[in-house]
Parts: C-alpha cells; sequence; structure tokens
C-alpha cells in the first residue's frame, strides 16, 4: 500500500497540489516565508554549530523563514524518528524538516521511500553548481536523482605533523613509516565511515585496475582484487596506535589523538579540517596536510527532505541558501568551517567569485590545484564487504 | 493487582477513595507506553518491521545475530564487566559505612556526596579518561621531568581488552550512589543501638557493623544494587568512552547496529536487545544465588562469634577506597572545566598554554534556556514519580494492595531494556497516540524512566518504617490521614527527597527520549552536551558537564541536608 502512495498523489491533482513545486520558485518563497524548518544535524562541532546559526540569521533576514538545528550525536537519530513516523502512519507534518545526510543514510532512506523531492535541481542556486568536476549528481555511487541538494565539497586528505615527520606519497611509503614509527598512526574503527574511507583509499593505492571499483563487487573477483588490500591491513595492524588492539571510534576522536600528541598521521575528509582545528585550538600548529599520488577519493556533503516534513517550502529555501555564493564563500573561510565549495568558479558572476578570492586558505590547507585528482566513491558493495570482511578480521578480537 | 476484600472506609471524602486506585493507575500509566516499548523491541527481533517491507515473523535477527563473530566475546565482556562493577562498588560502599558510619569524618564523606553524584556518568568517564590515559594529565604531571618522555607512551590503559578502565569509571560513579541509598535506609535500620550492643559484646567497629547492621541494611538497598548491576551491564555512554572496541559491550555494538545506515540491522539490533535482557536477567539469577551464599557464610560467621583482629588498618584502607573513587571523580570535573577554559593544550604540559573564555562566551549564552527548560521537566517528572511512588505504597500500607511481581517488572523494564532498542515502540505509542512533540511529552516519556528509581529508592525505607509509630499515633487520635502527613512522612524525608533528586538527576541524563518524543522541539542541557561529546571537543563537552553537574546538584543537596536541618533537634533522627 505504502508503495503506491506516491501513485495515487499523483492521480489526484488536489493532494498533489499540496506538495510545493520547486519549479514554481515564487510559490515555493511565498509558501515558506513564517515557516519553522526542524534542521537535523550533527551536533558534535562548534564550527559547524555556528554555520548553521549564521544560514538561520541569513534566511530569517532574507526570506522570513526560522531554522532551528536540532543537534544530532548521529544522523541515525532522524532517521529514528522518520521510520517511527512511517510506522505510525504520520505521513504529514513531521518533526524533521532538513536533514544533513550522508552517503549511506541516504541510499538507505532513498530506498525506503523516506524523501521527498525531487527538488534540487530546480533550486535557483543550482545553475552555479560544479556539476561537472564535483561529485554532486550522484552519492557513494548511487544517483541523487534531485533527493538532496549539495552543500560542500570533501576530499581525502591525510593530516600530519611537520614537526614529526614528511609528507608520505603512498600507501606503501605509509607502511614503511608506520613500522618506522609504531604507535604512530590509526584510523577510526570501521564500520565508522572515516574508516571505511581510509579502507578504501587504501584499496585505491593498490589495485592495479581502479575501474574494476565502481562495478557491484560481486561482478569483479572480489577476493583477487581486495587480496593486496588485506595483506597491506595485516601487516600494518602490529604497527598501528595500541598494536591496532583498540581505535578509535570516530574522526573526532582520531582528531583529538593528534592534538594529545598520540599519533602523528590521520585521515580526514576536509581539506580545511586541519586550518580550522588549529585556529579553534584543536590542534598543533605544526599539522599540515598532503595527498597520495594518484588522487584521493572525493565526495559531497548533502541535505535532503523527509517525505512527512512540516515545512517542505522552508526546507527547499534554506538548501538553496546554502548553494549562494555567499555561503559557500563563508562555510570555506577555515576560521568558519574551511569546507570547499561545491560551485564552478566560471558560472559565478565576477562580484560572486571576488567573495571566493578574498577568503584566505588556511595554513595547512593545500591549494585546490596541489589537491591532485578527485578519485569517485567505488561501488557501495565493495564498501560494504570490506567492512564486513574487515569487522570479521580485526574488529572482534584476537 | 492483589485487591484484598478490605472494604475502603466509607465518607472520607474523595481523596481517600482514590488511593486504592493509584497502585492501577500507575501501572496502567505506565504500562503503555512500556508495553509499547517492548513491543516495539521484541516485533523487530522476530523479523517484523512494516515501514522497512519485513512483515513475514522468523528467526532471521537471531541467527543473523549469533552469526556476528563478536558475541561471545561481548556477552562475556557485558557480564563481567557489569558483575565486577556492582561487587566492588558494594564492596566499597560496605566498607567505607562499616569503618565510618557515625564518626567525624563521615560528615565529609556525606558532604562529598551530593558533587558526586550529580556529574553525568559520560563526563565522569571523559575525566576518567583524561586523568588515567597515557596522554592524559597523570602523565603530564609527570612529563617529561620523571618519565624522561616527550611524547605519549602506546600502553593500552583506557579501552582495555578486559574493561578495567570501564569498570574502575562505573565504580567510582556507583560508590556514591549506594553510599546515598544506604544512608536513606539506616534511618530504618536502628544501626546506632545494633552497633553499640555489637561492640558492647566485645566486636570491633567494622565487624559489629557487618554482623549487626549490614543485614538490615542490605535487604533495604537490594534493589538499588540491582539497579546498579542492571546500569553496568546495559550502560552506553560510559562503555563507548573507557570500554574495549575490539569487539564492545553488547550494550553500545546494539547502539552501533541502530545507528547503522543499513536500516535491516536494526532487526539485528532488536535481536541484540532481547539477548541483553536475558542477559541482564541472568547476571540477576546469579547475583541472587550469590546473596544466599553469602548470606549462608555471614550466619556461620556470625554464630561463629569470633572476635577477630582490631585496628585501623580496615579504616584506613576503606578511606583510602573512598578517596579514591571521590577523587577520580572530582578530578575529572575540575580536569573538564580545566578545558573548558582552556587554549591548545599539548602534550606533555601540564596545563594549557593560555585560559580563555571563549568556550563559554560561545555557549554561555545558549546555556541559561537549557537549564531553565531542563529543570522545569525534571522536576515535573520527578515531582509526578515521587506522588506516584507515595500514593502506591499508601495504599500498600492501608489496603494491602500492592502491584504484583508482574507489574513490578513492567514498570522496571525501561531499565533492564537497552534504550535505543526500546524507545522505536515508546515513540511510536506517543505518535499514535497523537500527543504534540513538545514539553508536556518529553516529560511524560522521562516519567517512564525516572519513576522506576524513585519508586525503588522510596520503596525499601518505606516498608521498614516501624509501624508501631502509626499505632502510637491512632492511639493519639490520629486518623490515616494524620499519620502519613504528619508521622510517617516528615520521618521519611530523607528517603524522600532522595528520591526526588535521583529522579531530578535521571530525568537529566535523558538524551534520546527527549530527543526523539521530542521530535527535536525540546532542547536541552543533555541533548546539547551528548551532540557535542560526539564532536569530542573537550572545551565544549566540559561547558556542558558542568552545566548538567549544576543542574543536578540542587536537589541532591538539599536532600542530603534538609533532613539534617529539619530533624536537627531530633537525636534519634541523625541517621536520617
Amino acid at each position: 500500500m505504502i508503495r503506491t502512495l506516491p501513485a495515487a498523489l499523483v492521480a489526484l491533482p488536489g493532494l498533489a497540489l499540496a506538495e510545493p513545486d520547486p519549479a514554481d520558485w515564487d510559490a515555493v518563497l511565498e509558501a515558506a516565508r513564517g515557516q519553522t524548518v526542524y534542521w537535523s544535524a550533527w551536533g558534535g562541532s562548534t564550527a559547524t554549530n555556528d554555520f548553521i546559526a549564521w544560514v538561520g540569521e541569513r534566511v530569517a533576514e532574507d526570506h522570513g523563514v526560522t531554522v532551528e538545528h536540532v543537534k544530532l550525536a548521529d544522523t541515525a537519530d532522524a532517521v529514528s524518528r522518520v521510520l517511527a513516523e512511517k510506522s505510525a502512519g504520520q505521513d504529514t507534518g513531521g518533526a524533521v524538516d532538513l536533514i544533513w545526510i550522508n552517503g549511506e543514510n541516504f541510499a538507505a532512506m532513498k530506498e525506503a521511500d523516506l524523501l521527498f523531492g525531487p527538488f534540487a535541481e530546480d533550486l535557483p542556486n543550482w545553475r552555479y553548481v560544479d556539476v561537472e568536476g564535483k561529485p554532486v549528481r550522484t552519492d557513494f555511487t548511487v544517483p541523487t536523482e534531485g533527493y538532496e541538494s549539495p552543500w560542500a565539497a570533501a576530499q581525502v586528505v591525510f593530516m600530519y605533523d611537520s614537526a614529526d615527520m614528511e609528507p608520505l606519497p603512498s600507501m606503501a611509503a605509509l607502511l614503511d613509516w608506520a613500522k618506522a614509527n609504531p604507535g604512530r598512526f590509526t584510523y577510526p574503527q570501521p564500520p565508522d565511515f572515516l574508516g571505511a574511507t581510509f579502507l578504501k583509499q587504501a584499496l585505491y593505492g593498490l589495485v592495479d585496475d581502479p575501474e574494476v571499483l565502481l562495478q557491484p563487487a560481486d561482478e569483479a573477483d572480489y577476493a583477487a582484487v581486495t587480496a593486496p588490500l588485506w595483506d597491506f591491513v595485516e601487516e600494518l595492524t602490529p604497527h598501528l596506535w595500541r598494536q591496532g588492539r583498540a581505535y578509535p571510534q570516530s574522526g573526532p576522536r582520531q582528531l583529538q589523538l593528534m592534538a594529545d600528541d598520540e599519533i602523528d598521521l590521520a585521515i580526514s575528509f576536509s581539506p580545511g579540517e586541519a586550518s580550522a582545528a588549529i585556529a579553534d585550538f584543536r590542534l598543533p600548529d605544526t599539522v599540515r596536510t598532503f595527498v597520495s599520488e594518484g588522487g584521493t577519493i572525493g565526495n559531497a556533503s548533502f541535505v535532503a527532505i523527509p517525505y512527512n516534513a512540516s515545512a517542505k517550502a522552508g526546507a527547499m529555501v534554506v538548501a538553496n541558501v546554502l548553494l549562494s555564493p555567499e555561503a559557500q564563500a563563508h562555510a570555506l573561510d577555515p576560521e568558519v568551517l574551511g569546507y570547499g565549495t561545491v560551485l564552478d568558479m566560471g558560472k559565478l558572476p565576477p562580484a560572486a567569485r571576488a567573495r571566493f578570492e578574498e577568503v584566505p586558505l588556511g595554513v595547512a590547507t593545500l591549494p585546490p590545484e596541489a589537491l591532485g585528482p578527485t578519485l569517485p566513491e567505488p561501488h557501495p558493495s565493495w564498501m560494504e564487504r570490506i567492512e564486513a570482511d574487515w569487522i570479521a578480521r580485526f574488529g572482534t578480537g584476537d | 493487582m492483589r485487591a484484598r476484600a478490605l472494604p475502603a472506609p466509607a465518607g472520607r471524602g474523595a481523596r481517600l477513595r482514590l488511593l486504592p486506585a493509584v497502585p492501577l493507575l500507575t501501572v496502567a500509566v505506565l504500562t503503555v507506553p512500556v508495553g509499547a516499548g517492548l513491543l516495539g523491541t521484541a516485533l523487530p527481533a522476530i523479523g517484523v518491521m512494516p515501514a522497512l517491507g519485513h512483515a513475514a515473523p522468523g528467526l532471521g535477527p537471531f541467527r543473523d545475530l549469533f552469526a556476528w563473530p563478536g558475541l561471545a566475546d561481548a556477552l562475556r565482556l557485558s557480564a563481567v564487566t557489569g558483575l565486577a562493577a556492582t561487587a566492588l562498588a558494594l564492596a566499597v560502599t560496605v566498607a567505607i559505612l562499616a569503618s565510618w558510619s557515625e564518626t567525624r569524618a563521615f560528615g565529609a564523606i556525606r558532604r562529598a556526596l551530593a558533587p558526586l553524584l550529580s556529574v553525568p556518568h559520560a563526563a565522569a568517564a571523559f575525566g576518567l579518561a583524561f586523568l588515567i590515559a597515557p596522554s592524559g594529565w597523570a602523565m603530564r604531571a609527570l612529563s617529561p621531568w620523571a618519565t624522561g618522555m616527550e611524547r605519549p607512551p602506546d600502553w593500552l590503559v583506557v579501552q582495555d581488552p578486559w574493561g578495567l578502565a570501564l569498570i574502575a569509571g562505573l565504580v567510582a560513579k556507583e560508590v556514591p550512589f549506594l553510599l546515598l541509598m544506604s544512608i536513606a535506609a539506616l534511618g530504618q535500620t536502628d544501626a546506632r543501638r545494633a552497633a553499640t550492643v555489637a561492640r558492647s559484646l566485645g566486636h570491633g567497629r567494622e565487624a559489629g557493623w557487618l554482623r549487626a547492621v549490614f543485614p538490615r541494611l542490605y535487604a533495604q538497598i537490594r534493589l538499588p544494587v540491582y539497579v546498579v548491576l542492571a546500569y553496568s551491564m546495559t550502560v552506553v555512554d560510559v562503555a563507548a568512552i573507557l570500554g574495549p572496541t575490539t569487539p564492545p559491550p553488547l550494550s553500545v555494538q546494539i547502539v552501533r547496529w541502530m545507528n547503522d545506515p543499513d536500516l535491516a540491522l536494526r532487526l539485528r539490533a532488536a535481536a541484540g536487545a532481547v539477548v541483553q535482557l536475558a542477559l541482564v536477567a541472568a547476571a540477576l539469577g546469579l547475583w541472587r544465588a550469590g546473596e544466599a551464599g553469602v548470606a549462608a557464610l555471614g550466619r556461620a560467621w556470625v554464630r561463629s562469634g569470633r572476635r577477630g583482629p582490631r585496628g585501623r588498618g580496615p579504616a584506613a584502607l576503606s578511606l583510602a577506597l573512598a578517596g579514591l573513587a571521590a577523587g577520580v571523580v572530582l578530578a575529572g570535573l575540575g580536569v573538564l572545566a580545566l578545558w573548558s577554559v582552556a587554549a591548545f593544550w599539548a602534550f606533555p604540559d601540564a596545563a594549557p598554554e593560555a585560559l580563555t573564555l571563549r568556550s563559554w562566551a560561545r555557549h554561555g549564552p545558549e546555556l541559561a534556556r537549557l537549564l531553565a527548560t531542563t529543570g522545569a521537566i525534571a522536576g515535573l517528572a520527578a515531582l509526578a514519580a515521587l506522588v506516584l511512588a507515595v500514593g502506591c505504597l499508601e495504599a500498600e500500607t492501608r489496603y494491602g494492595l500492592s502491584i504484583r511481581r508482574g507489574g513490578l517488572w513492567i514498570l522496571y523494564a525501561p531499565l533492564l531494556v537497552p534504550q535505543v532498542a526500546f524507545l522505536p515502540g515508546l515513540q511510536g505509542a506517543f505518535l499514535t497516540a497523537g500527543t504534540t512533540p513538545g514539553l508536556v511529552a518529553v516529560t511524560a516519556a522521562h516519567l517512564v524512566f525516572v519513576f522506576p528509581y524513585v519508586f525503588l529508592s522510596l520503596g525499601d525505607p518505606w516498608r521498614a518504617w516501624d509501624a508501631r509509630l502509626a499505632t502510637v499515633a491512632r492511639s493519639l487520635g490520629a486518623g490515616t490521614g494524620g499519620v502519613l502527613w504528619r508521622v510517617r512522612l516528615p520521618m521519611l524525608l530523607g528517603p524522600a527527597l532522595t528520591a526526588f533528586a535521583v529522579g531530578f538527576a535521571v530525568s537529566v541524563g535523558q538524551y534520546l527520549p527527549t530527543l526523539l518524543v521530542g521530535g527535536g522541539r525540546v532542547a536541552t542541557v543533555t541533548t546539547e552536551a551528548v551532540a557535542l561529546a560526539a564532536g569530542g571537543d573537550r572545551r565544549a563537552i566540559g561547558v556542558h558537564a558542568l552545566a548538567q553537574t549544576g543542574a543536578a546538584l540542587l536537589p541532591f543537596a538539599l536532600a542530603l541536608a534538609l533532613p539534617r536541618l529539619v530533624w536537627r533537634n531530633r537525636r534519634g533522627m541523625q541517621d536520617a
């Protein structure tokens, strides 16, 4: 019954009209005025919280929309709420209006018909988005199809303490360095997203033909392709922090280890994170970043709207403001967030482009030309199997 | 309900006729949300979750769970850390009471309790982790001048595979709780006279106390001890900070599955929650059996009449243990306070390179509003729970109406089932009932978790109250109402305030119920603190941990100070 609901909505134009149509943007702005948007977003970073508050001020001033940041410890809490509402049959008037969502949660919510859309490519500011150069139309290789709107570009970099070491060009160099410096490197414990990303990045550095990673893992010889990865991890693990008997549970806790000088090297999914953390006293000012030769994995951060959101129009307005040159340049500032932009500088009017040129890069941030090529995320099936294998081999004791 | 055929006294006014209904009302009010929560756990565990397209029941989730290679280790960890932490916490509590109750030093211990109890578990765990980690404060204070270390050593101190750090953290937080419960109960044990008699028979202080007072006391704090056991086995936040990770204890793993983007893993999480419930029940059974064993040994020891060696050795040891437990929590809080004003603070510096109020300026303005909301919800939930608990207990006293065992299990279920698995069902009940997410709904949800604590905190002292006093009061002309309001409740002021304070603190600590039932509309100090803790920013964690501590401090301080103030001219009530 639930599967047929969208079809029923199309068949009943009266009902369908109740949903705001992003193609008619003036009507969206009209409907949004006076709405309150409850934006569920990870609340673990003071910098992000401040940025969301800033966005709230902008949309309140320009569009009369109030933003309430619902601070989460985990995006799954927002998914839980929407899922419970669907279970209880509450298909309108839901509590969550907008979610800062990651690729895996997006894929799961899209699969379970929990999202509103498509809306993203109808947003007025979509015309500035760098659809060619940035991974904004797929999320973990799942086509976004307008069900989520990008707001920040991310790419894997390694943070290192320049007081203790030099950049490492390859996974082989990383392994050699780890052997020479036991206990000075670790990664967040998979299935943590960042830890899994380290495994995927390592896989990219170790396979002969990266093309195979874009296809489902079942269509390739999974065992043969991942054999070099497992050899690498087996060899690396005894030289990790705590000999691999304990791992930091999240990216932030890995960062804390670096601040405490327990490790010298850490993976990050944000080229500007190190600079922002130095500005915030959360990392020593000797930390710098490097990327592996051959490129690193890139993706984007998105926002999505639940299928039963109460303030869909307001949520779209917020998504659109997030794509504005003003907000994108603000987020790029390492004093604010240090997040990469998803906009194409070539598409921007000169005045807007100037905003970006004024933003200082930050002490530990690589200039765009030094970031190297962006590699696409492997097909999710690789991640699922690699995570499961890692947990079985390294995550459940000796 | 066990309804004995006792006719309600006629013509006593509406209030009295309402009373017999209170136990039924309490069970009814709590059965719906708890039942919904349990159902919400049980159904996915057998593979039923319609919103995800799973409708046919089956054992798939359990098969899936048993195929997880870490299960045996996770179960062992949960059981061992829970039992060890409970046994140690009880042992330290008993040692302190045996050596120091009714001494001048005990006043100092009593005064230290309120702040110790007010520190949230997660904050204490953070503090402990930062104290003992290889890059922690202890090593910073000693490095490099004593250790010669410029970099922290690669020692597995926190998150050790045996769970020692986790056990230590739990003991440090549970000793104050058990002490609080004991102090509230001691008033009904006639401890002073019993200990005096034992000493006059030639027993040393500790041996006499253990023989004469401990058996009476334990009978009254048995339920709180069970709660400590269940809590230690199911705790998530402390275990995630101090516990091992490869694999973690079962409770942490259940949360991981529940939070996994792969929604199908919620079925495995639900199966894990059912297994965890069974594990807790088994551990409680084991503990019960242990009680019988200890009791048999103890009786033999009492009968033997041996006087044993004397000396202040045990007293010094118990004081050292108490000091250690208290020191860990207070030093942890101190460390968090220091972090809240720290600029960059590198290893091996013993203090931050500079102090700054930036974090307080950032979070301060918001905190006042959050504290007001937190206090309002906690005050209402704890008060409602106290009224219901007194109503239930008084109905038991007057009419012999007590909540049956089945009803009790329902009331205590929220303490035993992992919250993360329990809440989707609870939330569903609120949604189906059509409640608007907001303060009222959140307070009602908190009541589900607050009531069992309040009820069990108050229950044993209530029942231990000397009923002869009621007879005396009646013979002096007091009615049943007069006995309650003028004799019983005033005499039980300590336990009642303690129950309220515990309930208040439990409410302050709720994260998931506030977030999910409140639909994100209700922000408290704790929702803010937990969200920020996920980011690991010690400065923000420090600010909010202090705010949480402040929120819970006042009720505990009142519960510990007020009875002594009110009864300052009643020598027989000085234990209350």
